[in-house]
């Protein structure tokens, strides 16, 4: 085959894998075998998909190639000297060489060059054993220097930021940290600084790369020059042992792989899951693992003895927990009863939870949310959309919380898909978020009043001629796309954006966008870990395993279950307000803090000091469960295995690295063995026979059994009501080709128990079976507004979620504790502050129709007027003192300490 | 001293030459730095803002270009070039010369510069980017000294004429 001449290549290079609509395929010869490759594909790319690994340094498969390390050379016939196989886009009949002598003295001499200034330090780095550039300098390089002078010195490591340290002799300058910190996370707080040989990785002073995802340079730097905080010199990588999980620090389920030495964990790092998180993690994911050895884990169960709790073996505190559950289901029957949590746990857990609950005791009281979500109708039964489908969307329509908070891994990804990919985007909300910035239209209401600018945007998206002004630009992006991007869903992220109005705003601007006639699919922003997991599973009130209702499944379930609930039950606010008011006896607390994390403070307060009985099942102690009968001590991420479903419903295996200390169990297992004591035997007796349950019971979950959760490294995505109900699969996500020649910054999970498969190779495709029953569907209805808005407020409340708060993983975190908030602030811009006439910081009196409160006023530009936020993950006094589950929305009145201030209307 | 309404006004102008923003960064710090004399670190700062990026990105670009000066540096920048031509017709002495003439003098910097383009008039010197050579220590002191007098009109410290910007 002869080589085309370079006056016919494309005159536009692609750096990404080439978009839909562009598939053309073209033959290309790489040391002697021709392969196909789409057009456009880097060569460095092409070669390694089919197995001839070029070295490099700074080509990072998920960032715009720089050619800076110069590393990849390679021949091209008709090309005059060596081509960097990072910037070469393949074209037809395209003839390569890799391993050419001219290339192996380019090699060398590269090597030979990046060694001239990097110390040999390696027995004291962190990278040592794991380098890209001691696996290559071993694999390519000359094996001797000739330089013999002093290399350059540095002090060191200078932190640039509380997580990530650096160690500038060691940088090669390869520019991946800084790349990173422009492209993915959109955070350019590192450059090169300097030139030449004093070039340095610099920060601004007093200016530190504070950005949520700093982590990530940690793992992606190919040398040593930055390590993390919290791994330096803890491990040697060959003393680490692996295993491959999902975090749970959030919903989105970032796949990753978790190390240890010696029994604990000491690190925690992305691995690059196509449809789920590129490879990325937040820095709460990352370095929330820590929390797990915290020295106030409970490790013993205790009983309420003597006025207060005191240790007891488990035995006797299973004894005395089904003592009381048997008490109330017979003094008061199964609906004095109510179980709330459940979201932090795995989906064994809850499928277990909810047999328990529902089909041993009976009582549909149980809710998984603490009224902090959507209505499991909705979340269960809406149209969903994939992570994925946010790449190939019409647009993106943003309605929930600040994704960069809350869910940082679905902001990069959104990012990605706005800015990269050019994804128009849409920003519905009562204030500004960290994708705002990046919005075609910001569509701002007051907060509880989303419908207005909702019904506005539907119709403009369903067609209608006129265009108003502030949708002229989206609508404009969203033409020009439709020029590579003809179809498509409108992804709508669906979340609560604040805690301190109703959930049924949001629902009524869900029904909108769902019923406009524009093909919107949603995806959940719900933050907690596996809410998803546990609705799906039946921790909901009306709802049983597998997304569907009490009376659809009823009949089937029966087969399997003692008993179904004959009638649906109460939601979290309601569980919470009959257990204040003394109609439920008993509150089951799933790993929950009502307390501290339902909305309304006061209500949940009274509840758990009115309610007779409380069993309790955490990893630490709380205020929730200070007049508990029984506490049980639980496993936690990390110590078990199992699965969880993140926001898409993906099914995805968790790992376990260590064992736990002390006498902590497993959540199912607890529910399985209170079960027998109450005289039903569940027949459960290890992880993968819940799952098996689960795929047999659950109409969802058919053919999600515990041997495809082990071999979908990706997970598997249920089914959805009302379309395509195949099970999307893949099967790795760990491509083995990326790992040849000793090259091994991916993370490599080690052999052992939870080898995926457990060492059985699995099928080249699966074809699950459909469900056998139809899955429940949201009818796109809200309940209508029942008042209107009051409009003589002061100050409207929005509460929400900051990434780092008083939430266990961040405060018991050594690396990230230092970087926790815990006292709230009311938060308002500049003119409402001097319209208060009252100075920044200056501790002020909060009133809403709860309560009054005192919090210091600082000024956040970032915030509209009439509004004020306090964030929800604070310790007391905060939001949940000023929110009425019962009202709409939640109004303030501020009153500065000396004077009354004359309120404006 | 800073910037001044004046200086935004033209920094909105230079910025609307270019398509992307951020390739207005080399004309802003020119314009800081002759505001100023040196780029300060709140010009550096107010450019991050006009630019919609981060000082980060500001001192990155700032500090690879040594014409770029990060700390005061007086009213004139006197380059001495001691590449090869220059080391062998006495550059080093001039240089040598004029540092020890200087020494503590904040309103004038002696500074070393490898190959200014100036060979055929080795050992040559620059002030404020102005070519003289070939000189000696006190040819090299005269002109200085008419440049601090006023004798002669320095370019700016980034080199521009004056009123030329």
């Amino acid at each position: 085959m002869s080589s085309v001449p370079i006056s016919q290549w494309p005159s536009e290079y692609k750096y990404s894998a080439p978009v839909a609509g562009d598939t053309e395929m073209v033959n290309v010869t790489i040391d002697g075998v021709e392969v196909q490759a789409p057009r456009g594909e880097l060569l460095i790319k092409v070669a390694q998909d089919y197995g001839t690994y070029i070295p490099r340094f700074c080509y990072h498969e998920r960032m715009k190639p720089v050619g800076m390390c110069r590393m990849c050379l390679v021949e091209v016939e008709g090309m005059r000297g060596l081509q960097i196989s990072c910037a070469t886009p393949v074209v037809e009949g395209m003839v390569v060489t890799t391993q050419s002598p001219d290339v192996k003295e380019a090699q060398d001499g590269v090597l030979e060059f990046l060694l001239i200034n990097h110390p040999l330090d390696c027995p004291v780095c962190d990278r040592g054993g794991e380098c890209p550039l001691q696996d290559q300098t071993l694999a390519f390089g000359p094996g001797e220097s000739r330089f013999v002078e002093e290399k350059r010195h540095f002090e060191k490591p200078i932190p640039i930021s509380d997580l990530v340290l650096l160690d500038r002799e060691r940088c090669i300058q390869c520019g991946r940290c800084t790349r990173f910190a422009a492209e993915v996370a959109g955070d350019p707080l590192i450059d090169f600084g300097g030139r030449g040989s004093s070039t340095e990785v610099i920060t601004y002073p007093g200016a530190p790369f504070s950005s949520y995802f700093s982590g990530n340079v940690v793992q992606i730097c190919p040398v040593g020059a930055l390590t993390a905080r919290s791994y330096r010199f803890k491990a040697r990588p060959w003393d680490l042992s692996a295993v491959e999980t999902s975090c749970q620090s959030c919903s989105v389920g970032c796949r990753g792989v978790l190390d240890s030495a010696s029994n604990r964990l000491v690190r925690f790092l992305g691995v690059d899951s196509e449809p789920v998180n590129h490879g990325w993690l937040c820095d709460k994911g990352r370095y929330g693992y820590e929390w797990v050895h915290a020295k106030d884990r409970l490790n013993i169960p205790l009983v309420a003895r003597g006025g207060g709790l005191v240790p007891e073996s488990w035995p006797q505190a299973l004894e005395l927990a089904t003592s009381v559950i048997r008490d109330v289901f017979d003094k008061h029957g199964a609906k004095a009863i109510g179980v709330l949590g459940g979201a932090q746990g795995t989906n064994e857990d809850a499928y277990a939870w909810a047999r328990l609950a529902k089909g041993v005791i009976g009582t549909d009281n149980v809710d998984a949310q603490l009224g902090d979500g959507l209505p499991a109708e909705v979340v269960i039964g809406m149209e969903r959309a994939t992570i994925a489908d946010l790449d190939s969307a019409r647009a993106i329509v943003l309605l929930g919380p600040d994704l960069k908070e809350e869910l940082p891994v679905l902001y990069l990804r959104v990012r990605r898909a706005a800015v990269d990919l050019g994804v128009p985007l849409v920003d519905i909300g009562a204030s500004n978020t960290g994708l705002t910035p990046y919005a075609q239209a910001v569509l701002r209401h007051l907060p509880g009043d989303p419908e207005a600018v909702t019904e506005k945007l539907a119709a403009a998206l369903a067609g209608q001629p006129t265009r108003p002004d502030e949708l002229r630009p989206l609508l404009e992006a969203i033409d020009k796309r439709a020029l590579i991007q003809k179809e498509g869903p409108v992804v709508v992220v669906l979340g609560r954006s604040s805690v301190a109005e109703a959930a049924d705003a949001t629902v009524r601007a869900a029904a909108i966008l769902a019923q406009a006639g524009i093909s919107a699919k949603f995806l959940s922003a719900l933050p907690t870990a596996n809410v998803h997991g546990a609705l799906d599973l039946g921790l909901a009130p009306g709802f049983l395993p597998g997304r569907v209702t009490l009376a659809a499944g009823r009949d089937e379930l029966a087969k399997t279950w003692a008993r179904v609930p004959e009638e649906q039950g109460l939601g979290a606010a309601k569980i919470l307000a009959n257990a204040a008011g003394g109609e439920i006896k008993l509150l089951v607390l799933l790993n929950c803090d009502p307390i501290a994390d339902f909305p309304d403070g006061q209500l949940a307060k009274d509840a758990l000091k009115n309610v007779e009985h409380v069993i309790s099942l955490n990893s630490f102690t709380n205020e929730s469960m200070r007049h508990a009968d029984v506490v049980f001590p639980i496993t936690v991420w990390g110590e078990q295995r199992g699965s969880i479903s993140n926001i898409e419903g993906r099914v995805a295996r968790l790992g376990r690295k260590i064992t736990p200390d002390g006498s902590t169990m497993e959540p199912w297992r607890i529910a399985t063995e209170l079960a027998a004591r109450l005289g039903h035997e569940m027949d459960l007796e290890s992880f993968t026979e819940v799952q098996d349950e689960i795929a047999q019971v659950a109409p969802a979950f058919v053919g999600v059994d515990s041997k495809l959760i082990s071999w979908a490294r990706d997970g598997a995505v249920l089914p959805v009501a009302d379309h395509a109900a195949e099970i999307t699969l893949a099967l790795s996500s760990l491509d083995q080709n990326k790992r040849s020649a000793g090259v091994s910054w991916e993370p490599i999970p080690t052999s052992g128990e939870d080898t995926p498969g457990n060492g059985a190779v699995p099928p080249a495709v699966i074809s699950p079976p459909r469900p056998a029953q139809a899955l429940y569907s949201w009818a796109k209805q809200a309940p209508e507004r029942t008042a209107a808005l009051a409009d003589s407020y002061s100050l409207r409340l929005v509460a929400s979620r900051t990434l780092y708060g008083n939430d266990l993983i961040t405060t018991q975190s050594p690396s990230l504790a230092r970087l926790a908030t815990v006292t709230a602030q009311l938060r308002v811009n500049e003119r409402e502050r001097d319209r208060l006439g009252v100075a920044d910081g200056e501790v002020v009196r909060v009133i809403s129709s709860r309560s009054s409160i005192e919090l210091p006023l600082v000024v956040d530009p970032s915030v509209p007027e009439r509004v004020a936020l306090v964030a929800i993950n604070r310790d007391a006094p905060g939001a949940s003192d000023l929110v009425d589950i019962n009202e709409s929305v939640t109004d303030l009145r501020i009153e500065t300490l000396s004077k009354p201030v004359i309120k404006e209307s | 001293m800073g910037f001044t309404d004046e200086d935004r006004v033209r920094a909105r102008a230079i910025i609307d030459r270019y398509p992307h923003a951020k390739s207005a960064m080399l004309p802003l710090l020119l314009l800081a730095q002759d505001r100023d004399g040196w780029v300060t670190p709140e010009a550096m700062e107010e450019i991050a803002v006009w630019l919609g990026t981060t000082p980060a990105l500001v001192l990155g670009t700032c500090s690879f270009y040594t014409m770029l000066k990060r700390e005061p540096v007086g009213d004139l920048v006197v380059s001495v070039c001691t590449n090869i031509a220059c080391l062998v017709n006495r550059g080093p002495e001039l240089l040598d010369g004029l540092r020890s003439r200087y020494e503590g003098d904040t309103a004038i910097m002696v500074e070393e510069v490898e190959c200014i383009a100036a060979c055929d008039r080795a050992p040559a010197i620059q002030i404020n980017y102005e070519y003289y050579g070939p000189v000696d220590t006190t040819a090299a002191v005269d002109i200085i000294e008419q440049y601090r007098s006023g004798a002669l009109q320095a370019r700016t410290i980034s080199g521009s004429s004056r009123g030329a910007k």
